[in-house]
């Protein structure tokens, strides 16, 4: 039941929003009519500029081009927009990795195997206890760029291995690679929707032979090759991204793993037992009893972990990876416009945490549906 | 990371909305200490020293010579370290009264970062760096990856020197601060290490094996260096370039921090004018009468400052006969305006 509030509390509460508007208000005002006064307009105009830095990698988006490197006669919000990539990119990958190995050593802390409830327990206590940035720093100095020199690289199947990266073996797709998509299609549906006519069976794999010779290649081979300095060409992934990568999803697995234990922990054992006596074997417990149950604690703390991984990329920068941060810094330097600038990344920043909260709090509401509180 | 943003939002707003409009000469007077931005990291510049446990360097110098002008001691300052990427914040916001490090001029951060120059202390030019026998020329760089520090001109020119040449596969690695680029630069990530050239033979001097590594000989842009204060203060600005242009003007007069005590005897009325025993020019600037002679006496005149950290007695040698930073009837640029 609902209480009315009172008119005194309507008044307060308005009175308490008005003057924490009013000093944000103040404090903007404030902030614009000094930095004018030392002739900084405030103004986002300069976004539409050169940027004139380069970025070690990164894709970005150009009018006519689509999808792309990024080069340094791009402008700053092209820049911006490859270090928002470059942050998604690895935020999205460690979001994945992240869970997987979290659900493996939470599983493993619970496990009756004492040798993996050691480890499980060892792991976490080592990485939770450590500062982030540290752990970057080891991944990056003391373990990627320790392997051997591009002289010295591993090399098996086309595929480079060194401290400069991990080159992979890549394809790319021609200007003929739609038409040759939509030749495979079409032979396909022809093929099922004529079956019944003989002379289709003669006729269909001459027009597949004759499209794929006018439409090959549909797509180029990349294999990395050795230049003077270093392996170019093919999928790279460069030793930043990695150790940033490994940095993050060791880091939040630790927590993730304990987020798990708890919520399989706080599943009274009464379920368990229920579900034994039903004459379940072991795994269809866990399946159908257990799981639905622990997954719906764990969301919420879950979503905790997820918007932490993301804002730590940030520290993308001590391991110079081109993230969204990093590329703010450079453009506060080379622009000035450090106001500016830290207000878009902030709004970016927030955009990417709301996102992903609201995406998890949908499947939240889904599950709790499903199985009903 | 979210609340470091915060944070410097929150210091931006505050630091611009609370000062107050007179100039920072008087509150700098009135506080009775120097609030001096620094490199904390690069040999020869601005650096801790090992022995001491004390701020040492060149840029490191000229606040002792602010605070000896103002205060008659050169140990009134407080550093403040700052990395490339805060500097021009910090200039502008007021978290310090003044910044010595290693600053490049450049007509957009004088346009565009909030910030006013003082006169230059050093006129260096970026360099690249290899590991002796990768390059004889920078030519031969094409395809290679090269690593520098973020938030400097350093990260601009190279990419146009790039963008110039039409090189392809050429990438550009961008680091916190110099010695994590030197780093990744001993480890092998990159073949070539690009900054001052000034600041490359102070990192090359800091590792074990420094004939191991190679400075090429081309210079690819020009880098003057001068401290910077924020915009629109004439009174602190003039205060402090008139500083800087008395250790110039010393050296000039061949006046020394040993050699002082014989000038303050000398007839010259030039002399006299400028060591403060007649006429007012210290205190036209609003600076103590006898400013020039605690200044010498604190840290000596331009050339006592260089030796004391790039002479050939130091471990970061970089001669300067003959080069731009001699005094201008050396072939050089130093050169001071008259003291009348």
């Amino acid at each position: 039941m609902r209480f009315a509030p009172r008119p005194a509390e309507i008044l307060l509460q308005a009175l308490v929003l008005g003057a924490v508007v009013g000093v944000l208000l103040f404090f903007l005002h404030t902030a614009r009519e000094r930095m004018a006064a030392q002739g900084i307009p405030f103004s986002f105009a300069f976004l539409a500029q050169e940027a004139g830095f380069s970025l070690s990698e990164g894709l970005t988006y150009a009018p006519g081009e689509g999808l792309r490197p990024y080069t340094p006669s791009d402008t700053y919000w092209q820049a911006f927009l490859a270090g928002f990539l470059n942050t998604l990119r690895v935020a999205v990958a460690g979001l994945v990795l992240a869970t997987l190995l979290g659900f493996a050593i939470g599983a493993a802390r619970l496990s009756r195997n004492p040798l993996a409830r050691g480890l499980g327990f060892l792991y976490v206590e080592l990485v939770r206890n450590t500062p982030l940035l540290l752990q970057l720093f080891v991944w990056y100095f003391a373990v990627l760029l320790k392997l051997p020199p591009v002289e010295g690289a591993l090399r098996f199947l086309g595929i480079w291995l060194s401290q400069r990266g991990l080159f992979l073996p890549w394809i790319e797709a021609t200007p003929k690679a739609y038409g040759f998509l939509l030749l495979l299609l079409g032979t396909a549906l022809a093929v099922w929707g004529l079956r019944r006519y003989l002379w289709a069976k003669v006729l269909l794999p001459l027009v597949l032979l004759a499209g794929l010779l006018f439409l090959w290649p549909p797509f180029n081979f990349l294999l990395p090759e050795r230049t003077a300095f270093g392996v170019r060409g093919g999928l790279e992934v460069s030793p930043e991204f990695t150790a940033l990568l490994f940095g993050l999803t060791v880091y939040t697995a630790a927590f993730i793993a304990e987020v798990v234990r708890g919520a399989l922990l706080s599943i009274p054992r009464g379920q368990w037992e229920a579900a034994r006596a039903l004459g379940l074997d072991e795994r269809t417990v866990l399946r159908v009893v257990i799981l639905p149950q622990a997954v719906r604690i764990a969301l919420p703390p879950l979503i905790n972990q997820y918007l932490n991984l993301t804002k730590n990329s940030s520290l993308a920068v001590a391991v110079a990876y081109p993230d969204l941060f990093s590329v703010y810094n450079t453009v506060a330097n080379q622009s000035g416009r450090a106001l500016e600038g830290v207000l878009i990344v902030m709004a970016v920043y927030l955009s990417i945490s709301l996102g992903i909260s609201a995406l998890v709090n949908a499947y939240n509401r889904r599950v709790i549906l499903r199985w009903g509180v | 990371m979210a609340l470091r943003l915060v944070w410097i939002v929150m210091v931006f707003l505050l630091g611009l909305g609370a000062l107050a409009q007179g100039s920072r000469l008087d509150v700098v007077k009135e506080r009775g200490r120097l609030i001096c931005g620094v490199n904390a990291k690069l040999p020869g510049f601005g650096f801790l020293d090992e022995k001491t446990g004390k701020y040492a360097g060149f840029d490191i110098d000229f606040c002792k010579a602010v605070a000896a002008a103002l205060f008659n001691d050169p140990n009134k300052v407080e550093y403040v370290p700052l990395d490339a990427r805060v500097r021009f914040q910090a200039v502008q916001n007021g978290e310090v009264d003044v910044a010595f490090r290693n600053t490049t001029v450049t007509s957009s951060r004088d346009g565009a970062a909030g910030v006013d120059f003082l006169p230059v202390t050093f006129y260096d030019g970026q360099g690249v760096m290899v590991k002796k026998g990768r390059a004889k020329t920078l030519r031969e760089l094409e395809g290679a990856t090269f690593c520098t520090t973020q938030g400097t001109t350093n990260e601009k020119n190279i990419s146009d020197y790039i963008r110039a040449r039409r090189w392809a596969n050429t990438r550009v690695l961008t680091f916190e601060d110099g010695q994590k680029v030197m780093n990744a630069f001993l480890e092998g990530r990159c073949d070539a290490f690009t900054a001052d050239k000034s600041q490359l033979i102070g990192y090359k001097g800091t590792t074990p094996n420094p004939e191991a590594l190679e400075v090429l000989r081309e210079t690819i842009s020009k880098e003057p260096l001068a401290g910077m204060v924020r915009e629109n203060d004439s009174r602190w600005r003039d205060a402090l370039a008139w500083i800087i242009y008395a250790t110039i003007q010393a050296e000039e007069y061949g006046i020394t921090s040993k050699n002082l005590s014989q000038f303050l005897k000398s007839d010259s009325p030039e002399i006299r004018r400028f060591l403060g025993l007649e006429g007012t020019l210290g205190k036209d600037l609003g600076l103590p009468q006898d400013f020039a002679q605690r200044i010498l006496g604190a840290v000596g005149n331009y050339g006592e400052i260089y030796d004391r950290y790039f002479g050939p007695k130091s471990s970061f040698a970089i001669p300067r006969f003959g080069t731009l930073n001699a005094l201008q009837r050396q072939g050089g640029l130093m050169y001071s305006p008259p003291f009348r």
